[in-house]
């Protein structure tokens, strides 16, 4: 960057040519275009996110080559051909269709250009319109307009590919290497996102990364921590590294909304839609589909808002998020929608439907896959004489694992337990007046063989049921019933003693102030917590034990995040209120930690972590050696918490000290002025006057003298 | 001890002053009358009537005779203590809000709201030893501040007057020429509308709290900041303990939100900190609104709160309190 002259050096060099500064209009000196003298603008970094928008200023120009070459009598014919197909599409401008003629010839040049009111119009015109054949010598070939440069560039003759050498890139697993095995998380409030290290064992959180106006919506982790994704204008991008936070990809996608990352974190999808030029049609869907690593659109969908919007629940914009649905497991092999009666599903392999083509179940409205293996589980409501029905299908085989059928439902929602050894299926059923509703569950064992069915029910039929959720990795789940304000919690397990292939009831906790459950990633521990309109009540849990580890409360919480490891909660007030925000840290046996207040918080994220490497049965063995490994970890936290008392005190002395030291400086200065003050006091002689005398004086006020003669009697 | 929860304001309480002896307290409220009560029973005395607005602010003079109080009716006014009879009444054409006598009591700093086309400020007037001498004239009048003046006090040996309002800036004027000599860094001072400043016993260092949610500890000579007390609500009202190193903090949600929301989410507790450590050390709950006014007994083993709800609460300390160990 150029250096910036200095008032005095413009002074001296306009004198030296004899300009009279004071009488320019600095304001009216126009630079000319493109000239910058040399001198680096410092808003560069506007102009680079600003060229994505500029480059795409012809984007709603398309052009049409393989058109009939036609004397200039014809010329009005076929261009009312093309403007007939074309105008179907979309809007074509006024003057936006521009047919050139040879003038040599006098004959069209067999190219035409087309200027639509948006580049989607555009890009659906290309797509609908690339091969279609005219007649048989005329055969169409359409391309962006935008496009053009790039093919102009081809060079004519094939040079082979310069090999790059390797370069090796960053561990972006680096994190998970961390000394004292912390864990990162990511919060945003007002204009800042900052990554930070939660630094439990000196209560409070350590920065890592901050940067103002990251996102312009909101972030997400990618499902195994590996990258942050932030949200643009212009499309999304990840972030990740070894130590800090570099762009590691962007993926154009203009006025993306929403975004979701495969389980595997391979793929991303990103979704817009977009206003249509008709107010009579659906809003224009968006749908890529990119390879993280490689930034390269794998698959695009395109369409109404309709297609996209059947079944499942429907947000308040049509769509059910995510639309695609990812199988379980870290390969990311297949992924599913839902459309009208059909499912849909793909493989990544081809990008393309299994067998090339879509499942037909007719009326069906939701599915879901297994956390882990490539199985289906969906729900087709009753219609007509069919009763309603669950079903497991494996992929890609399609076969019909198992079926149940189902009488007068109202409503299906399912559960899948996330190693995906149980499936829940909780049912609302009608009364026989069909006038309310009374639930029940569908219990699946996947493991066992021919996978098990038992229907089971609450012992008060009638309660409502508020909440449900498996135990991560667990047997056991809980289910919040009963009426508000204070349901029952009860607890059941899908093992039981004597193997009988029953659930078992553990426990009821009665009369609970809460409407959220919330498991340990680890199991064991819960968190019963009020949410919303009961103010943040917590409950701290332990199942295995049956017992309350504590109780405590975050007023006013709206969210509850479990940290990967299960070792911390965080609860946090977002800023759908105006007060409170922040969040807090807890142990998993509740007890705060820290407690970090931030105006307009929006986010909060903890960084998650891959599945472990250790086998089942190693977790056993640590589980049992337990004590070996944690007296290490004892004598580490038991030094860590006497150097922050050390730190501590010695942090107070050094402020005591400070503290006096300007006190004695003010009371030196303060002896100093003692006679003036006096002085102004018309010589009353002490500050404190700590010498004056009480005295107490009686005052005899007499309010009233009345005088009545009494009678005087014997 | 339980506090003595004292009802003699029909309007929001706006000002607290304890007498140099500790042994009378004076209230302000939006009612029309400055009240003034026993600082140990918290019985009623007497209210000092003829006002006609808002009473903003108060002082009273070190041999407890004469009273000071700023009123939104356009006028300041002089008050015999003891009979309760008004002495002087200085007019202006917009609300007086602070005022504050100086070392001596023989002067005063009056100021006012900026109102229909004047601009706020900063009034000097000198006090008559006899009530009949008095005048009305000012001896200096500065103005230059944007918004209203909150609070203005005097500095050292009155040779200063200390103002800070609205434009969250703390100035250090001349009381002699009305020359700005210092003023609050942008950096490190308050974000919004100072709300309220209170000098220490001693008159080494005073305290400003804001609606920025913080209170800043600064330096009487040099104005440099020494602490800052951060906390979840904005500050209305600060004191600090003469006897030990405590600063007090009150406020609350804005009262317009108040009844919107839970009463436990407003927070109108009165915030104990450690001078020093700038740590929290505690809190007194009670009032259902925000506390608008704080002021400490001289002595030290009692405070006062005065709330939106309309109470003046007067807490003495047990005597735990005065064996805080942190």
């Amino acid at each position: 960057m150029a250096d910036v002259m200095v008032m005095k050096e413009i002074e001296e060099t306009a004198d030296r040519l004899g300009i009279d500064l004071a009488s320019l209009d600095l304001d009216a000196i126009r630079v000319p275009p493109g000239q910058d003298f040399g001198i680096a603008s410092d808003d560069e970094d506007l102009h680079q996110g600003d060229n994505v928008e500029l480059d795409t200023g012809f984007g709603n120009i398309i052009i049409v080559d393989n058109l009939p070459v036609v004397p200039r009598e014809k010329f009005e014919k076929l261009e009312g051909v093309i403007r007939k197909i074309y105008s179907q599409i979309g809007l074509i401008k006024d003057d936006g269709l521009w047919m050139p003629i040879d003038p040599e010839t006098n004959k069209t040049s067999g190219y035409c250009f087309i200027e639509f009111n948006t580049p989607l119009e555009a890009e659906l015109a290309r797509e609908k319109t690339n091969g279609y054949k005219l007649d048989r010598s005329h055969i169409f070939a359409v391309n962006m307009f935008d496009e053009f440069d790039t093919f102009m560039k081809v060079p004519d003759e094939w040079a082979p590919p310069e090999s790059k050498p390797y370069t090796s890139g960053e561990n972006l697993q680096q994190w998970l290497t961390d000394e004292k095995a912390r864990d990162q998380f990511v919060i945003r409030a007002g204009s800042d996102t900052e990554v930070l290290w939660n630094d439990a064992r000196h209560l409070k959180p350590e920065p890592v990364y901050k940067r103002a106006f990251w996102t312009e919506s909101f972030v997400q982790w990618s499902p195994l921590g590996t990258y942050l994704a932030t949200v643009h204008r212009q499309g999304s991008a990840v972030w990740g590294g070894a130590s800090t936070f570099n762009r590691l990809m962007r993926y154009a996608h203009p006025q993306v909304k929403l975004i979701d990352f495969s389980p595997g974190e391979r793929y991303l999808v990103t979704y817009s839609s977009h206003e249509p030029s008709n107010p009579r049609d659906a809003n224009m869907v968006v749908i890529n589909i990119f390879d993280v690593r490689t930034g390269k659109v794998m698959r695009d969908f395109k369409g109404s808002a309709d297609e996209f919007s059947i079944g499942g629940t429907g947000g308040v914009t049509g769509v059910s998020w995510p639309v695609f649905r990812w199988a379980g497991g870290k390969e990311d092999k297949y992924f599913a929608r839902i459309g009208k009666n059909v499912i849909s599903v793909y493989e990544t392999e081809t990008f393309s439907l299994i067998d090339k083509k879509s499942l037909k179940i007719e009326n069906v409205v939701d599915f879901s896959w297994s956390p882990t293996d490539p199985i289906l589980s969906i729900f087709v409501p009753e219609l007509g004489d069919h009763p309603a029905r669950v079903s497991l299908m494996q992929i890609p085989s399609k076969d019909e694992l198992r079926q149940k059928n189902l009488f007068s439902v109202s409503d299906c929602k399912m559960y899948w337990q996330s190693n995906g050894d149980y499936l829940a299926v909780k049912v609302d059923r009608y009364t026989k007046t069909k006038k309310s509703t009374y639930t029940g569950f569908e219990l699946f064992r996947i493991r066992e063989r021919d996978i098990p069915i038992e229907v089971f029910e609450l012992e008060n039929k009638n309660d409502k049921i508020i909440s449900f959720a498996w135990e991560p990795k667990g047997h056991r789940f809980a289910v919040i019933h009963g009426d508000n304000p204070r349901p029952d919690i009860s607890f059941y397990s899908m093992r039981s003693a004597n193997n009988t292939d029953k659930v078992k009831k553990l426990t009821t906790l009665k009369g609970k102030q809460a409407n959220a459950l919330f498991w340990s990633p680890a199991g064991r521990y819960i968190i019963l917590a009020g949410l919303k309109g009961l103010n943040g009540q917590l409950e701290f849990y332990n199942v295995d034990e049956l017992e309350t580890m504590a109780t405590a409360e975050h007023f006013m919480a709206t969210d509850i995040e479990w940290d990967p490891t299960g070792r911390y909660v965080a609860t946090a007030v977002t800023s759908v209120h105006e007060m409170e925000n922040g969040f807090n840290i807890w142990s998993f046996n509740g007890k705060l930690l820290y407690r970090i207040l931030k105006d307009h918080f929006f986010q909060f994220l903890w960084r998650p972590r891959p599945p472990s490497f250790l086998s089942p049965e190693k977790e056993e063995e640590i589980a049992k050696n337990l004590k070996k490994y944690s007296k290490k970890y004892e004598a580490e936290d038991q030094d860590v918490s006497l150097l922050l008392s050390e730190q501590d005190r010695e942090k107070r002395r050094m402020l005591k000290d400070e503290w006096e030291k300007w006190l004695n400086e003010w009371k030196r200065l303060h002896e100093e002025e003692k006679l003036e003050r006096q002085k102004l006091r018309h010589g009353e002689v002490s500050d404190e006057e700590e010498e004056y005398e009480a005295k107490e004086v009686e005052v005899e006020e007499i309010l009233d003298v009345t005088e009545e003669v009494i009678s005087f009697e014997e | 001890m339980r506090p003595i929860l004292m009802k003699g304001h029909e309007r929001p309480l706006t000002f607290l002053k304890y007498n140099r002896d500790g042994d009378l307290l004076f209230s302000c409220g939006k009612d029309h009358n400055p009240t003034v009560w026993f600082a140990d029973n918290g019985e009623r005395l007497g209210t000092y009537r003829g006002h006609n607005g808002a009473v903003w602010c108060c002082d009273v003079s070190r041999d407890s005779m004469m009273l000071i109080t700023g009123s939104a009716d356009q006028s300041a006014k002089l008050w015999s203590v003891q009979s309760g009879e008004q002495l002087y009444s200085f007019n202006f054409g917009s609300p007086a809000r602070a005022v504050d006598l100086a070392v001596g009591d023989k002067l005063a700093v009056i100021t006012t709201d900026p109102f229909m086309d004047s601009p706020s400020a900063i009034h000097v007037k000198i006090i008559a030893r006899d009530p009949a001498d008095q005048i009305g004239e000012s001896v200096l009048t500065i103005k230059g501040p944007q918004g209203r003046i909150n609070r203005a006090v005097w500095g050292a040996l009155n040779t200063t007057i200390i103002s800070a309002g609205e434009d969250a800036v703390v100035r250090i004027w001349d009381s002699e020429t009305g020359k700005l000599l210092k003023e609050s860094d942008k950096e490190s001072g308050h974000k919004k509308t100072i709300t309220a400043l209170t000098k220490s016993a001693d008159g080494s260092h005073f305290l400003t709290g804001s609606l920025d949610k913080s209170a800043k500890l600064w330096d009487m000579r040099t104005l440099t900041l020494i602490k800052t007390y951060v906390t979840e609500r904005p500050v209305n009202a600060v004191t600090m303990s003469p006897l030990l190193n405590h600063v007090v903090l009150g406020g609350g949600q804005d009262a317009s939100n108040v009844t919107t929301t839970d009463h436990r989410a407003g927070k109108f507790e009165a915030k104990f900190y450690d001078k020093i450590l700038q740590e929290e050390i505690g809190g007194v709950k009670g009032h259902f609104g925000p506390i608008n006014a704080l002021a400490f007994n001289p002595d030290g083993k009692s405070f006062s709160s005065g709330g939106e709800d309309g109470y003046v609460r007067l807490h003495h300390f047990d005597p735990d309190y005065f064996h805080i160990k942190i």
